[in-house]
């Protein structure tokens, strides 16, 4: 099932056997995947299948009941909380909504960083700050306040400022959810142009097959705690296994059942009356 | 059945407990990271500058009423004993010593302890929280810190207002409407009011603001990311500061009687 080249020393982050239960729910049951350097790798997988989580995993935002999660050879569960936030300064996490902090404007969400981190002069700050807008295509935004974004905008500037401090990894948490076609263009674009020009490796997650495939080099495809498909896109969308096709085509019926778990509807409608 | 009282008892003892653990530990890390916090004082100023704000205008209008209630209920009090020209002297160390830092510690938990618990309630389910810790800054330091402090430093000058305001509001009435000799009114109070009076109320005030502030930011902090959690946070910030406070107040009160 999985590529060639995308596991060993080339991996920036690697997971193996990895379990972890939330409350009675088990949501990885023995997953090892490797995420190669300088790549753009696609996590899908239906909602609820623990995508957002192994993100916090890999962040150290949570740590694995069992198993290995290591971000350039360090066991991320095992840091220190100093080591912990040293490894962070290496990443850079766009969130589902942006995550923008919303007393400071746009300029200042992105200066953030580099005022906590840096003591950099005021005339380097700005330099810095308006090159990352830039690259976003946002210099012109720079005075508003986030409640003044559209959803699209707002993903955009919280990815220039995933990408202020020149991270080695960039992970993305959903980051098409809600966008317009355009602003989903746009993202898409910019995921692949800073990967590349950055020479940054990145982990996107979502479950937008078409837009991510279009854009990723690996692709792993998440479902009831395990690994069921792992390759460049064109091999997990031509994949024969029933469970890969009815994701990657959409269909409503398959393995992953219409019906949640019930009782027969004949009885259950007894039992009420 | 005795059995099940007496378990269930136990059982909310325990986690009453628990609470207070988890608030002592929450404290001793803010007490920790405070001289830290005061090296970014700018932050801390912007805080002191929010609590305060938010509160000024309702602890400005409560102090004058509350002053002219004591300036009313005063009056007809120490007139039965002929003694209204201390009037000023009642009125002062009423405002002083109990009403300027208790009732500014109530207002304060229902309007600027609650913005807190639910601003930084929102953060978390919004993931600003996680969002600062992915950049690698301790959300404590950076976020709760300042607004812990911008409270506690809030607190005694927005008492101070109080006190200050309620003191017109008593001599608007007493001295104003009923009459009693301005000279007296002033020069008892001058005369009866010592500075220890004066710092007993500080240092309510103070130890108020603590409590106000950590339960605030405690709440606020912890609060599970949801719209029904926040808005618990904000229900639970103003019933345990109030209880609180009233608790402090009565404890302080009888060790420096």
């Amino acid at each position: 099932m999985r590529t060639e080249g995308s596991h060993g020393p080339g991996a920036i982050v690697r997971v193996r056997d990895l379990r972890y239960r939330a409350g009675a729910r088990e949501i990885f049951s023995g997953v090892d995947l490797d995420f190669p350097r300088g790549a753009v790798t696609a996590v899908m997988g239906p909602s609820g299948s623990g995508k957002t989580t192994l993100l916090r995993l890999i962040t150290g935002q949570v740590r694995p009941g069992q198993g290995v999660v290591e971000f350039d050879g360090q066991d991320v569960a095992r840091l220190s909380r100093a080591a912990l936030y040293r490894m962070r300064r290496r990443m850079g996490m766009l969130f589902q909504n942006g995550a923008l902090l919303t007393d400071l404007d746009v300029y200042e969400n992105i200066a953030f960083p580099l005022r906590e981190h840096t003591r950099l002069p005021e005339r380097l700050v700005r330099h810095v700050v308006l090159t990352k807008l830039q690259a976003v295509g946002l210099r012109g935004a720079a005075r508003l306040m986030p409640a003044e974004l559209s959803g699209g905008m707002a993903r955009r500037v919280a990815l220039a400022r995933a990408i202020v401090m020149d991270p080695e990894l960039l992970v993305y948490d959903e980051p098409f959810v809600g966008l317009d076609p355009i602003s989903m263009g746009v993202v898409l674009r910019l995921i692949r142009r800073l990967n590349d020009t950055l020479g940054v490796t990145s982990i996107v997650v979502s479950h937008d097959v078409r837009e991510i495939t279009a854009v990723a080099d690996h692709c792993h495809l998440l479902s009831a705690g395990r690994i069921i498909a792992s390759g460049p896109p064109a091999v997990v969308a031509g994949s024969e296994r029933e469970d890969v096709r009815q994701f990657m085509h959409g269909l409503p019926d398959g393995p992953v059942p219409f019906h949640y778990p019930a009782p027969e509807y004949a009885e259950q409608a007894r039992r009420v009356t | 059945m005795v059995h099940g009282i007496l378990r269930e008892l136990a059982d909310s003892g325990t986690d009453t407990l628990r609470a207070l653990g988890r608030y002592a530990l929450f404290a001793g890390r803010l007490a920790a990271e405070t001289p830290r916090a005061l090296l970014r004082f700018r932050l801390v100023v912007e805080q002191v500058h929010n609590a305060g704000a938010l509160s000024l205008v309702i602890i400005m209008l409560s102090g004058l009423f509350v002053g002219m209630v004591l300036g009313l209920q005063g009056f007809d009090l120490l007139e039965r004993f002929g003694s209204e020209e201390s009037l000023g002297t009642a009125a002062a160390l009423g405002l002083l010593k109990e009403l300027g830092p208790v009732v500014t510690a109530l207002l304060f938990a229902g309007r600027a302890g609650t913005a807190l618990a639910s601003e930084l309630g929102l953060m978390r389910a919004t993931d600003q929280l996680a969002a600062i810790e992915m950049m690698a800054v301790d959300p404590v330091r950076r976020v709760v810190m300042p607004r812990f402090l911008g409270g506690v430093i809030a607190m005694p000058l927005l008492a101070a207002i109080f006190s200050m305001i309620g003191l017109f509001g008593a001599q608007l009435v007493g001295v104003q409407l009923m009459g009693v000799d301005q000279g007296q009114f002033w020069s008892q109070m001058r005369g009866a009011v010592e500075f220890g009076d004066v710092m007993e109320g500080v240092l309510k005030s103070g130890v108020f603001g603590v409590a106000c502030s950590l339960v605030a930011v405690y709440e606020g902090y912890h609060s599970v990311p949801t719209a029904e959690g926040v808005g618990r946070a904000t229900t639970r910030t103003v019933v345990i500061s109030s209880v609180s406070v009233l608790l402090l107040d009565y404890m302080l009160t009888a060790v420096m009687l």
